[in-house]
């Protein structure tokens, strides 16, 4: 394998990695911490926004994101030449 | 059929399962006993991670700990899980293409130094040693409240058949009973949850549920949502708002993220993702370990808020004599105690501790009666309206009976309690008898032995192990409850970070990561050491370092752990050639199969 196919992977599977990791970060320490009594004021069916993000919300989004994540890999792990099998 | 009956059915019924799992996956080889021979598929991986990381402490305690911090346990759900992120993106599918058997393996081979590797193994046997002794313990207390057996005879049955499966079947042993054990506790878990679920809003889905109308007693719709009831309901006794914390946002932060990196740092955790075949199985796997994870995690902030409000509706300003079934049941068993302040004969809750210390009765039940026939205790009283202490762990053990559900339901809840437990406490034996028996032995003192022989030492330790963690079990030390915080703080400050490095920052060196490592544990060791043994008394937010309480201390012994193995690292030689090549070639998945040999 060439060393600038790896160097370019490497820097394809950062910026997802990151990517995702803002949103993880977003939705936990943001929405369910930072910004918690502000999102409160917002009413979501039978919930205070901010307390739904951090009691159920964030780790719906970490479930997703996680596979999300796994799905762009698989296709980036092809694209660049990298995949088992 | 009889409470009594149904439960040694259902309880016997799931050991007989594991141990017939443990003889038919025996494991023959050391990768056998290591990581299962390299071959759980990712669903299986996934359910029996969960299994592993779910404890005695998520099944028994989480609700009731939401139902009385509410806002404030969200801390619990996010770090809990937010971790898995963080394995599945920056550690799992590099490990596994590392391909060895355990995490000091990687930080030896990775830092080319057998200091770290011996730092490594120090912290995997002190962090898993301290978490392992709570696990006997939560059999040992299961047992003795549904079997009506001691306490003591509980743990000698847990450790008899930890044995019997960790022993023989070692990590693939291990795995096929605890994918058993996941589906005897998820089940035991979400049965009276949906009951509850239905009973109090009508919805089928607690976590739907959660956030529906209240149902009256008549079964019509209130129109009031459960959480603005339940808010009205605390702050009326003086509580704060369900929905709202009291904790400082700083100290909320810190721990999450040291909960977080915690969870993604802990081995008996990382070494489930060196079972599976390939890299982007590791991936994926940890995905399925957070969905199983998460159909409890999301369950249980909504068993905690129907347990609150039920709670409070049943209990608060009822006559004694008129109370259900179940007070007079966990009264004598020591968990619910009241005391009638004013006399009148109600039971009334307030905010504040009704008394000092728990429930400590004067005499037996015929000897000590109060004049309502309650239990009368013998602890000082306080100066609030509270009467009535009711211990946070009976709020899922008793459920079914608060919620009137079926006699199987109760007996299923306590084969799921057992379940949580031994998973748990296997996984982490696992994890301490390879760490002596591969790192200590094979890799630093006697590189010579033959497989045959290695395979026969992790087994020997694993005994050993069992044998340690059975006495902490019988004899716990004093501070059980408080070591929690050590165990992730520890993992946080010391693996997550030189991990992390080890992949992501080629020029890392042994000196960088030593020095990090035992900079993140001596920090943090010390603050927790201080705050929660030299002086209690002043463990207030007050004397905190910049308001971070002794349970997100971690996060600034991470912090620091970068921070002083990055500066290291840049005045010290970068690492060896082949170092390098380690590090480029971890970080892609091609030629992960070959890669375990060793």
């Amino acid at each position: 394998m060439k060393e600038e196919n790896a160097r370019a992977y490497w820097a394809a599977n950062l910026r997802l990695i990151l990517t995702y990791l803002a949103v993880w970060f977003a939705v936990s320490y943001g929405c369910g911490i930072l910004l918690v009594d502000e999102l409160n004021q917002i009413q979501f069916f039978g919930f205070k926004l901010g307390f739904w993000f951090a009691q159920q919300g964030a780790i719906y989004v970490f479930l997703v994101l996680i596979v999300m994540y796994a799905h762009s890999m698989n296709k980036l792990d092809r694209k660049f030449d990298v995949h088992e099998d | 059929m009889d409470i009594q009956t149904l439960t040694y059915l259902f309880v016997g019924g799931s050991f007989a399962l594991y141990i017939g799992i443990a003889i038919w996956s025996r494991a023959g080889s050391t990768k056998d006993f290591y990581v299962a021979g390299g071959g759980v598929s990712p669903v299986a991986n996934g359910a029996a991670t969960a299994a592993d990381w779910m404890s005695a402490a998520s099944f028994i305690s989480m609700a009731g700990i939401i139902a009385y911090a509410g806002y404030d346990a969200s801390v619990y759900l996010m770090g809990w899980t937010g971790g898995y992120v963080l394995l599945a993106m920056l550690l799992a599918p590099y490990l596994r293409k590392f391909g060895k058997f355990t995490v000091p393996d990687f930080i030896g081979d990775r830092y080319y130094s057998n200091v770290a590797r011996t730092v490594a193994v120090i912290c995997v046997i002190f962090v898993s040693f301290t978490y392992v002794a709570g696990q006997m313990r939560g059999t040992g207390i299961v047992f003795a409240r549904f079997l009506e057996v001691n306490v003591n005879t509980g743990v000698v049955i847990g450790m008899a058949i930890v044995f019997f499966y960790a022993v023989l079947g070692g990590m693939k042993g291990i795995t096929y009973t605890q994918v058993a054990q996941y589906c005897v506790l998820i089940f035991a878990f979400l049965v009276p949850a949906v009951f509850l679920s239905i009973m109090m809003t009508g919805h089928v889905l607690p976590q739907t549920g959660f956030g529906a109308t209240v149902l009256d007693a008549a079964g019509n719709d209130s129109g009031v949502y459960l959480l603005n009831k339940l808010d009205q309901v605390v702050t009326d006794l003086g509580f704060t708002a369900y929905t709202d914390g009291s904790k400082s946002t700083i100290d909320v932060f810190f721990i999450a993220a040291a909960l977080m990196c915690g969870t993604a740092g802990l081995p008996h955790v990382i070494v489930r993702f060196f079972t599976v075949p390939r890299v982007k199985d590791a991936r994926i796997s940890a995905g399925w370990a957070l969905f199983f994870i998460a159909l409890l995690y999301t369950s249980a902030p909504a068993v905690g808020a129907f347990a609150r409000l039920n709670l409070i509706d049943t209990v608060h300003q009822t006559q004694y004599e008129e109370l259900p079934e179940w007070f007079y049941n966990w009264e004598n068993s020591g968990l619910i105690g009241w005391m009638d302040k004013n006399g009148d004969g109600a039971v009334q809750m307030s905010a504040g501790a009704p008394f000092e210390g728990k429930p400590t009765f004067a005499g037996s039940r015929d000897e000590a009666q109060g004049s309502y026939g309650e239990h009368v205790l013998t602890n000082a009283p306080t100066d609030n309206d509270a009467e009535v202490y009711i211990d946070r762990d009976i709020i899922v053990l008793a459920n079914p009976e608060i919620g009137n559900l079926p006699a199987w339901v109760i007996a299923l809840v306590a084969a799921g309690g057992v379940a949580a437990a031994l998973s748990t406490a296997a996984g982490l034996l696992l994890v301490i008898s390879s760490a002596i028996s591969h790192d200590l032995l094979k890799k630093t003192l006697k590189p010579d032995i033959t497989e045959k022989q290695e395979l026969l030492a992790a087994r020997g330790a694993a005994v050993v192990a069992i044998c340690i963690a059975g006495y902490f079990g019988i004899n716990p030390p004093g501070f059980v409850a408080q070591v929690v915080a050590f165990a992730f703080g520890l993992a946080a400050a010391s693996f997550f970070p030189v991990i992390l490095m080890g992949i992501f920052y080629k020029r890392m060196n042994k000196e960088g990561a030593i020095a990090g490592m035992l900079t993140g544990l001596a920090f943090t060791f010390s603050y927790i050491v201080y705050f929660k043994f030299i002086s209690p008394e002043l463990n207030t937010a007050e004397h905190w370092l910049l308001g971070v309480s002794p349970e997100g201390i971690g996060t600034v012994g991470m912090l620091l752990n970068f921070i002083v193995a990055f500066a290291v690292s840049r005045v010290t030689a970068a690492p060896p050639e082949h170092i390098q090549h380690i590090v480029e070639d971890i970080r892609v998945p091609r030629g992960a199969g070959v890669a375990v040999a060793h």
